[in-house]
């Protein structure tokens, strides 16, 4: 038979505390010890002399334990045993120890900050815009190049196909692209062009069949509409993409838009779009699928010019506002990382230890 | 959404999850939407013989044999899985493997030296190329560490810069659509 030690010592250094920035619903166990163990058992009371009641068991590499069955506000007496072989050693009781409910998660602060920052910023030159200043905003060649595209299809007598890429609408990038899907019927409905609109989503279809109707009549063309042309696809990526390719080689769309998300697919109807000669204008925030839409397409809208491109092609002050403030933003990043740099290099511990606690 | 994502409260996580889940169920009834405007699409082509009305047909009874198949003996019936294993998979992969193909072409015209930029791109390519296979080893011991290097230092920084200029266009355009400035993708003018 065996023999077990049960000795109480104090060597082992234990912390028991509400766990930070959470719902209440946890308290966070930290350990310490000389020596490597190869288990450790966690122990749990209402009463520092209490019955203890074993709640867990974790690896001799651990140092940290959350107990996550517990009663906001109630107090928590701990202790942990630390196994080698047969033998166990146990921690001194710790506690009390009670969850509490955070309303604020301190460890995102400096992201809040950003945030507030950047909103006041775009706010600014919005307000800025709306009393008649003039904001200078650079050019985008993309975007200048869309509504030359449509004339080029208008031209050759030819569609202009859209693909407002794979995802659903609860992507911000499906509803920028929808923004642009806006202005660019806008144009084709006025120049009387057929604009297919194929979707990988049943959302994202009658979302585009409600902007390209609104667009038609905004611009006095509703007899120009044809829900047909904005057809659902399939969910399917690949089976998508090749009823995309399909309505390319077929129809031979004189320009392909592709603003959206996008992924391995990017390549597959760029590359099918160069081979059948169309003015092809693409525009993706996902940075993986940039280098091929580059690669392919005439001209690529990189990432933040995709969310501009509503407000660009408006060209109203009020949209421009906002732009304006981006760039505010932008310049606050670069601040922050060349501070960064700098605290690094001069070990300004105040300030690395500010981003680090960002989850 | 955006305050709860700095509340960890329970009433804020909750009401947060309870957006997403509406919008699950959402989702689902779109679903009919989506099928049915692939059946209304379809049958109009076959009914007035529209080119390749054909492919239409073929489409339309798949469509068909897969529900059936689905509804009455679930996702796990034989004909369901029979279907979806030789057909659906294997022609998806083909398309996913003529990516091979395009990667070559795209990259023919992308990297031909015609400015200085465009030559500094050649050259990291071509590197990155043979770094990754292992003759590349065999030529110099070093290729792979100076891919490391590429792959870690230049291309995650350029990619770095694109990713914070992404989500500053998005905190923008979040605000235009809060504030109501941006309607255009609901179909409304702007302001």
């Amino acid at each position: 038979m065996c023999l077990i030690f049960f000795i109480i010592i104090y060597g082992i250094n234990l912390k028991a505390f509400d766990t930070p920035n959470d719902d209440g619903s946890g308290i966070t166990l930290k350990w310490q010890t000389d020596i490597q163990y190869q288990s450790f058992g966690i122990y749990r009371s209402a009463e520092p002399t209490g019955i203890f009641e074993k709640i867990g068991e974790v690896d001799g590499t651990e140092i940290t334990f959350l107990d996550s069955n517990v009663k906001i506000g109630k107090e928590y007496f701990y202790k942990i045993s630390a196994k080698q072989d047969t033998l166990s050693i146990f921690s001194q009781v710790i506690g009390p120890a009670k969850a509490e409910v955070q309303y604020f998660n301190t460890s995102r602060l400096p992201m809040a900050i950003c945030i507030i920052i950047l909103f006041a910023a775009v706010l600014g030159y919005i307000s800025q815009a709306r009393k008649g200043g003039k904001l200078f905003i650079r050019k985008i060649p993309a975007l200048n190049a869309i509504e030359e595209a449509i004339g080029r299809a208008t031209e050759m007598g030819k569609p202009v196909l859209y693909v407002p890429g794979i995802m659903d609408i609860d992507d911000p990038q499906t509803i920028a692209s929808m923004s642009i899907l806006s202005r660019v019927a806008e144009k084709t409905a006025e120049y009387g062009t057929p604009l297919y609109v194929p979707t990988s989503r049943s959302m994202a279809m009658t979302m585009a069949q409600q902007v390209v109707k609104e667009s038609a009549t905004r611009v006095g063309r509703p007899d120009w509409y044809n829900s047909d042309n904005i057809h659902y696809i399939t969910d399917d990526q690949f089976a998508y993409v090749s009823a995309v390719d399909g309505i390319m080689v077929r129809e031979r769309p004189a320009t392909n838009l592709y603003l959206g998300t996008f992924y391995a697919e990017s390549l597959i109807l760029a590359e099918t779009g160069h081979s059948t000669s169309a003015i092809q204008i693409a525009g993706t925030a996902m940075p993986d699928q940039l280098p091929f839409f580059v690669a392919a397409c005439d001209y690529t809208l990189l990432g933040e010019e995709l969310y501009a491109a509503s407000a660009y092609l408006s060209q109203e002050p009020v949209q421009l506002g906002s732009l304006k403030g981006q760039d505010l933003g932008k310049l606050l990043f670069i601040g922050v990382i060349l501070i960064g740099v700098l605290s690094q290099i001069l070990s300004w511990q105040f300030f690395i230890n500010l981003f680090n606690t960002i989850e | 959404m955006l305050i709860t994502f700095f509340i960890p409260a329970r009433f804020a996580q909750a009401s947060s999850q309870t957006l997403q889940n509406w919008y699950l169920g959402v989702i689902a009834f779109f679903v009919f939407i989506g099928i049915f405007n692939l059946i209304k699409i379809n049958v109009e082509k076959i009914q007035r013989h529209l080119r390749d009305w054909q492919y239409s047909f073929i489409l339309l009874f798949f469509l068909g044999v897969m529900l059936g198949a689905g509804f009455i003996g679930g996702r796990d019936s034989r004909i369901f899985l029979y279907f979806f294993e030789n057909f659906q998979v294997p022609l998806g992969a083909t398309m996913f493997s003529l990516l091979a193909f395009f990667v070559a072409s795209a990259s023919f015209r992308a990297f031909r030296a015609k400015t200085p930029e465009a030559t500094l791109l050649l050259i990291a390519a071509v590197i990155v190329m043979i770094g990754r296979i292992p003759i590349g080893y065999l030529i110099w011991h070093g290729f792979p560490d100076l891919v490391e290097w590429i792959m870690q230092v230049p291309n995650t920084a350029a990619k770095r810069g694109i990713l914070f200029g992404i989500d500053l266009g998005l905190i923008s355009m979040a605000l235009r659509v809060l504030l109501g400035i941006e309607r255009s993708y609901m179909g409304g003018g702007s302001e």
